[in-house]
């Protein structure tokens, strides 16, 4: 499917999906990269090490997430724009995605926007709790949403309601 | 007539890097390029590059450029001439280069040259393909990049290779709707990052189709899709319409290779590495012994290994003029970076490409 589609398969999805324990306890990063290609900034943005090294420039990066502490630096450093950051402990009933976000205007925090899935559908509203465009994330913007939690593996995009 | 040590035709990636390393060696480059500024296809790119930290991962293309003329100035030692807006029109089988400025023409005898000239976009066939309208993948970044100029408001691409699918991601980012990317083989050729990152942003990505027509009056209004089967025979009763104004073909690239035809260089057909390629040693040397060339001229890549055949190319033209210290090493170097880089299932069909060069890329 992905290869036909480019929407990655439920399967695929739950293989990177980090263990229910571990979403307990925090924020950590979702590594949705599925296919081998010669690229591994990911590796080096890490400073926990959590990305494992590669043996190959060529590997798929595997990602140890009792390592991840959810700092998100890796993010902005993905040419791929395939890491997430997501936080199932954000409060009883919401979960918070950190995604990046290459377009302008950029959203304002509290603005309530649509949630959208990898198939670019509408999924939730999401609302935004802060925006990160730091000198270090080089123009890769980090966007804080919060969104339902059953939503957290699915919300890897949002539309802005009041258009653009 | 002037005579530089070396002259790289073509400032991009690979002509860049060319200059450097031949720089480092001690040798003086003369580096022509036509276009106002120099850095080739990265002036355009704006997103960040793949590949590994050596050869500027996650670095923007477009910021690429300063970084390496940043080198230049600091370590060329008055051996560097940039010379812009200058089109290299002949390369003679003597040598001599045929150069064009502001429609003056100056006539240059290089000792070594190096050709980085690129690729040029590759057409396709369909009636309706001579509309406005109807523009290559390269024409549209450079409208919207290079001088912000949107090329119209709904957009039909073709082609999900990765310049598909980085040009869709473009558009949006420029508020231009992209109605579909369109690909005719069953599988979408690009990384498939990047098809992930269009396709949340809400842009179909159909395989296995393709373009019949495109129509309108005196500019594209819309275009005629159908469905292929595996053979790629078009489906019939598959046909639909789509209302657009742009029509973007991002088809493939082939090597600007005419210079290298005007020289004489011995050149074979090889579709893995993008059409007719010049015959080459490990050195990046053709079958003219005063004659390199690096990056897309040589083969269709990616700028990485661009960069990094500019860097042999510039290592052993220098090389050959005598500036010969630790080049063993320094090959060892570069080869193994090339090496990783086409190790992978990404780098397959360059793999077999080269393997199947005449004589293969040990022997020049
Ligand atoms: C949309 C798009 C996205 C891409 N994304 C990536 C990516 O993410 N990662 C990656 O690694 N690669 C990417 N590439 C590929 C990369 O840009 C090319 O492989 C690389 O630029 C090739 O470098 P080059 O130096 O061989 O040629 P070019 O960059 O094309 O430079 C050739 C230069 O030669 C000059 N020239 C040509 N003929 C003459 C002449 N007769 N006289 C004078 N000057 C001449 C041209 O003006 C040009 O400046 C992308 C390409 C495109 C089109
Ligand atoms: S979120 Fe931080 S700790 Fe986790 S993988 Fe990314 S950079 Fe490493
Ligand atoms: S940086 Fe991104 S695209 Fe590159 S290997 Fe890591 S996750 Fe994949």
């Amino acid at each position: 499917m992905l290869e036909k589609t480019g929407v990655p398969d439920a399967d695929q999805i739950k293989k990177i999906t980090p263990s229910p324990g571990r979403l307990k306890k925090g924020p950590v990063a979702v590594v949705e990269c599925f296919q081998s290609i010669p690229c591994d900034p990911c590796r080096y943005a890490c400073r926990q090490e959590a990305i494992k090294e590669f043996k190959d420039i060529n590997d798929l990066p595997v990602i140890d997430h009792d390592l991840c502490n959810g700092c998100g630096s890796c993010i902005s450093k993905c040419p791929g724009l395939a890491i997430f950051v997501i936080d199932d402990t954000y409060s009883e009933k919401e979960g918070l995605v950190k995604l990046p976000y290459e377009y302008l205007p950029l959203p304002r925090p509290e603005e309530e926007e649509n949630g959208i899935d990898t198939e670019g559908w509408e999924v939730c509203s999401a609302r935004v709790v802060k925006v990160q465009n730091a000198k270090v994330l080089d123009r890769t913007p980090v966007v804080w949403l919060t969104v339902p939690r059953e939503h957290l593996m699915k919300v890897r995009n949002f539309l802005r309601k009041g258009g653009a | 007539m002037k005579k530089p040590e070396i002259a790289i035709v073509g400032g991009g990636p690979a002509g860049l890097s060319a200059a450097l390393s031949a720089v480092r060696q001690g040798a003086q480059v003369m580096l022509i390029d036509r276009d106002p500024v120099l850095g080739g296809q990265l002036v355009k790119q704006t997103h960040m590059f793949f590949g590994s930290k050596k050869q500027y991962a996650a670095i923007r293309g477009i910021d690429i450029p300063q970084k390496l003329l940043a080198a230049l100035q600091e370590e060329g030692n008055g051996k560097f001439d940039p010379r812009v807006n200058t089109t290299v029109l002949g390369c003679y089988d003597d040598g001599v280069l045929l150069l064009e400025k502001e429609d003056r023409a100056e006539l240059i005898q290089p000792r070594k040259i190096i050709i980085a000239t690129g690729a040029a976009e590759k057409m396709l066939p369909f009636p309706g393909n001579d509309l406005p309208g109807v523009y290559g993948a390269g024409a549209v970044q450079t409208l919207m990049n290079v001088y912000g100029i949107k090329p119209g408001t709904r957009v039909l691409m073709i082609g999900a290779g990765n310049i598909g699918l980085i040009v869709s991601y473009q558009l949006l980012q420029a508020g231009v709707e992209v109605t579909a990317i369109i690909e005719g083989a069953p599988k979408i050729g690009g990384y498939l990052v990047h098809a992930t990152k269009v396709r949340r942003a809400g842009i179909p990505i159909l395989t296995s189709h393709t373009i019949k027509k495109a129509y309108g009056c005196d500019s594209v209004e819309g275009a005629v899709l159908c469905n292929l089967d595996e053979k790629w025979c078009a489906v019939p009763g598959t046909e639909q319409s789509l209302a657009v104004d742009v029509i973007c073909l991002a088809v493939g690239l082939t090597p600007q290779t005419e210079l290298l035809w005007q020289a004489g260089c011995e050149q074979q057909y090889l579709p893995e590495l993008g059409g007719y390629v010049p015959l080459r040693s490990e050195k990046m040397q053709t079958s003219l012994s005063h004659l390199f060339v690096a990056g897309d001229a040589a083969c269709i890549e990616e700028a990485g290994s661009a960069m990094v055949e500019g860097k042999i190319a510039g290592l052993f033209a220098a090389a050959d003029l005598g500036y010969a210290e630790n080049v063993e090493a320094l090959n060892e170097t570069f080869s193994r970076e090339l090496e990783e880089l086409r190790s992978g299932p990404a780098g397959a069909k360059i793999r077999q490409g080269l393997s199947r060069l005449k004589g293969g890329a040990q022997v020049c």
